[in-house]
């Protein structure tokens, strides 16, 4: 079969439905990780376990629809354990939800393979794998109910290696036999062999006659089952001679590859019985494909001659030849309608962002450009004799906004899409190191850039992982500190200003001072007890640095943080730590709305304009002489309300010729990043504006001090200022590059 | 005048697949995505036959199928359960809810539609 059954019945293209099948699935695969996550399997509600059968059911059920018949094979056995477990059963234990778990990551793979458009996975073995062991949580219930299962943990586990040694791979079966019971009686055990594996009715008797002359029947069945337990299913049959069960030895290609493909193909299509059967008049009679209830309201008249029990389609000549030649005639009218659907559909989902998106907000961006140029000339102009002009470039100007604002929305996704990783990724990681946490996110609506969103992801995910490895302590030590056993880990994001704010916080032990300070001087790094807080909890951002006692294969090698503050800072963002000792870790991240458009000041040195990203500036002051205070070897200081901050001064740095060098006729513009300030000496300030930033690094190259250069309204090229390098950056850096 | 359809199913792909199937051979479809959804929209009347899934949230498929044989328009309209069961015990409540008959999920395009034509021609 190849990918899919792409060629259903009655000539109609079933590829046309995969991509909404895929979407449905994701979000049925979401929803039951979601819902496996928050489950507690002694208090598991009936409502939840009804929705993750349910996601479950719908997976199998489009799976086998489609074709997908490595995706059946996995939900069916899944769907059969769950059904039991709602059916209360088998009772819920946490081992289950761990299995449950894995078996959404094999079909999410399984998912990601037919996406990609290949016949499903070549590694079939975790498929095969997840197979057998829900069908031994399957045995294992049914074998020993609920208070005895744990008692007798040895028995059980004996007769689950007995099991693996059985059913390692879904084994086919042909089983023949004669039989005079007419078809609605053997339905039974049809139904119970359908539980047991894939089962296929390959040859059924003709019509039912009244007789009881015996009549051949031959099944095929794919399971995880012995011979023993299918014959089991026949003891209230009564047969004509015994039941003939030979094992059906795999297909060339099954034998290839014997984990698995021998039963996805034979397991395999459910659909498979019934598009051999349907042509072939027959054979209607045994076909448990679809029936009418006897007596039931709406039966069409010729089938009043329905009986025992439910009609079937007897003596009726099926126009099945006309499907496929009606069909494909019409169907070209409708199909335009259809198609539309399915593009209409989700249209509140802006997952797949067209390459032309990018282009398109280029092309705006260069329009605002031309905007703000038109703007400036025009400011010039004399309002009266320009009336009209004016007015019209007036409306330029709302209207380039609106589009930008819109066009820039296309780009925005919710951060969800990052957020929704993490309970799987704290759960695992939790159980890994035997700690107790809980993970709560808030704000998982707030929407920013799609390019933040994919850069985000991995900060984010290490910072998780550190706080848990390294914040949240041990449910003793915890409780033995007065605290709940178990740990809190919030991720939050909100709008702040023209940021996004993205949160980590823990109530684990926080950082300790006196242990990074202590664990800076034996790197040799310079740390005096004066460092702020701030500065302090910086460190950890430091390569090479790390405090924990005990190095983990989780976190703590000192590799990572400070990959993590990197790539927030070429997000345009930065990190800011808080910490209480005892009390918990909060790490704020700070990012720009978008990257491609940023707020900024514009200052002048001399002929130069650079652009301030606006985040960065605390204020902006014109010092007074006395406040200027020159230190050896350190350069020169300005106070500002009690603190000396260093001086940077703009055209020292890149070179420039200023018209004003006494400190006290310029401007201070006092920034702050990563919880270091610096004053930036300039001669002065020209004006806040919306900056299209343009990459200095893909148009000429990567220039110390410059995060990226704007095209201002006039035509000029201005560079914008790489803050938290200029902060940062010992100002004898910058004197080299000089 | 062609005849409509009333195609009720939680799953988005199967109600396409289903609606694309039936439209093709000249029907009208009306899709629901539950029972509950199935209900308000068979209230609107000028339905001539329901298919509805059995498992899905809010309203199941034999709620529905209870629902409708209780309206005086749709005491005889012709009801078929698709669904992945079709063991004798789901037959009795089937019945018991008043489905005119079932046709087991998987199915396949044409089968759906010849079991359609069958019914309401």
């Amino acid at each position: 079969m190849s990918n899919g059954n792409s060629q259903g019945g009655g000539g109609i293209d079933m590829s046309q439905f995969f991509q909404v099948f895929f979407d449905e699935c994701a979000e049925h695969l979401g929803n039951m990780e979601g819902l496996l996550l928050a489950i507690d399997p002694a208090t598991a509600s009936a409502d939840d376990l009804n929705a993750i059968f349910r996601a479950a059911h719908s997976m199998k059920g489009g799976a086998g629809t489609f074709g997908f018949t490595d995706m059946t094979d996995v939900t069916h056995v899944l769907e059969t354990l769950l059904d039991r477990v709602r059916k209360n059963e088998i009772p819920l234990t946490s081992e289950m939800v761990d299995v449950f778990l894995q078996a959404g990551d094999v079909v999410k793979a399984q998912l990601a393979g037919h996406r990609a458009g290949e016949d499903g996975l070549s590694d079939t073995t975790p498929a095969s794998e997840i197979c057998v062991r829900l069908q031994q949580l399957i045995d294992g219930g049914a074998a020993a109910p609920a208070a005895a299962a744990q008692a007798a943990s040895a028995a059980s586990a004996a007769s689950a290696a007995a099991t693996v040694a059985t059913v390692a791979t879904a084994q086919s079966y042909r089983i023949a036999f004669k039989t005079a019971e007419p078809a609605e009686s053997l339905e039974k055990v049809f139904a119970n062999l359908r539980v047991i594996g894939e089962l296929e009715i390959v040859v059924s008797p003709k019509p039912r006659k009244r007789g009881k002359t015996a009549q051949q029947w031959e099944l095929r069945i794919a399971a995880f089952a012995s011979a023993q337990k299918l014959l089991e299913q026949f003891d209230f049959v009564k047969t004509e001679g015994d039941i003939g069960i030979s094992a059906v030895v795999a297909s060339p290609a099954g034998a290839a590859n014997p984990a698995g493909v021998a039963d996805s193909t034979a397991a395999a299509t459910p659909a498979a019985p019934q598009l051999k059967l349907v042509p072939a008049p027959a054979v209607e009679a045994a076909d448990d494909g679809f029936g009418f209830f006897d007596d039931a309201v709406g039966v069409p008249s010729i089938e009043s001659k329905a009986e025992d029990g439910f009609g079937f389609f007897v003596d009726i000549v099926p126009p099945v030849a006309d499907a496929p030649v009606q069909s494909p005639g019409r169907r070209s009218t409708d199909q335009p309608s259809v198609v539309s659907g399915i593009a209409g559909r989700r249209d509140n989902d802006k997952v797949v962002v067209a390459p032309q998106v990018d282009t398109l907000i280029n092309l705006v961006g260069e329009l605002v450009i031309t905007q703000a140029m038109l703007a400036q000339n025009g400011a010039t102009l004399d309002p009266v004799i320009y009336e009209k002009l004016l007015n019209g470039m007036a409306q330029l100007d709302r209207n380039t906004r609106d589009l930008q604002e819109t066009v820039m929305s296309i780009r925005m996704m919710p951060i969800s899409f990052v957020f929704s990783r993490f309970p799987r990724v704290v759960r695992d990681l939790a159980s890994k190191l035997a700690k107790q946490v809980e993970l709560k996110t808030e704000g998982e609506g707030t929407e920013l850039d799609k390019g933040l969103i994919e850069k985000l992801s991995d900060p984010l995910t290490h910072l998780v992982r550190n706080s848990l490895d390294h914040g949240i302590e041990s449910p003793a030590v915890r409780e033995a500190a007065g605290k709940p056993a178990k740990g809190t880990i919030t991720l939050r994001a909100f709008h702040r200003g023209g940021n996004i704010m993205v949160e980590v916080i823990d109530d684990g032990a926080g950082l300790n001072r006196e242990k990074l300070l202590a664990k800076a001087r034996e790197r040799g790094m310079a740390a005096p007890d004066t460092m702020s807080d701030q500065e302090v909890f910086q460190l950890i951002f430091e390569a090479g640095f790390s405090t924990a006692e005990k190095i983990t294969d989780v976190s703590g090698r000192g590799v990572g943080m400070d990959v993590v503050r990197r790539n927030i800072r070429d997000m345009g963002g930065h990190v800011e730590i808080s910490s209480n000792p005892g009390g918990g870790t909060r790490i704020s991240i700070r990012l720009p709305l978008t990257l491609a458009i940023l707020d900024g000041m514009s200052v002048a040195v001399g002929e130069e304009v650079f652009i301030i990203p606006l985040t960065y500036i605390t204020e902006s002051l014109q010092p007074l002489p006395e406040h200027i205070k020159s230190i050896a070897g350190h350069g020169r200081v300005v106070q500002v309300r009690g603190d000396y901050l260093p001086v940077v001064s703009l055209h020292e740095v890149f070179n420039a010729k200023p018209n004003v060098t006494e400190f006290h006729k310029g401007i201070m513009v006092i920034l702050e990043s990563e919880g270091t300030k610096a004053a930036l000496f300039v001669d002065g300030l020209l004006g806040q504006h919306q900056v299209v930033i343009k990459s200095l690094e893909s148009n000429y190259r990567r220039v110390q001090g410059v995060s990226g250069a704007t095209i201002m309204g006039d035509g000029k090229v201005a560079l914008i200022l790489d803050v938290a390098g200029l902060v940062n950056t010992p100002k004898a850096v910058f004197a080299e590059a000089a | 005048m062609s005849k409509t359809i009333l195609a009720v199913d939680d799953s988005a792909s199967i109600r396409q697949m289903v609606a694309f199937t039936l439209k093709g051979a000249g029907y009208n479809v009306v899709e629901a995505e539950d029972g509950q959804a199935g209900l308000d929209k068979a209230k609107a009347g000028g339905v001539n036959l329901v298919l509805t899934d059995q498992n899905m949230p809010r309203m199941d498929g034999l709620t529905l199928v209870k629902s409708l044989r209780g309206m005086p328009q749709y005491a005889t309209t012709p009801i078929l359960m698709l669904t992945t069961e079709s063991s004798d015990a789901m037959k009795a409540q089937g019945k018991a809810a008043g489905a005119t008959g079932w046709l087991v999920k998987p199915f396949d395009p044409a089968k759906l539609l010849e079991v359609v034509k069958k019914v309401i021609g």
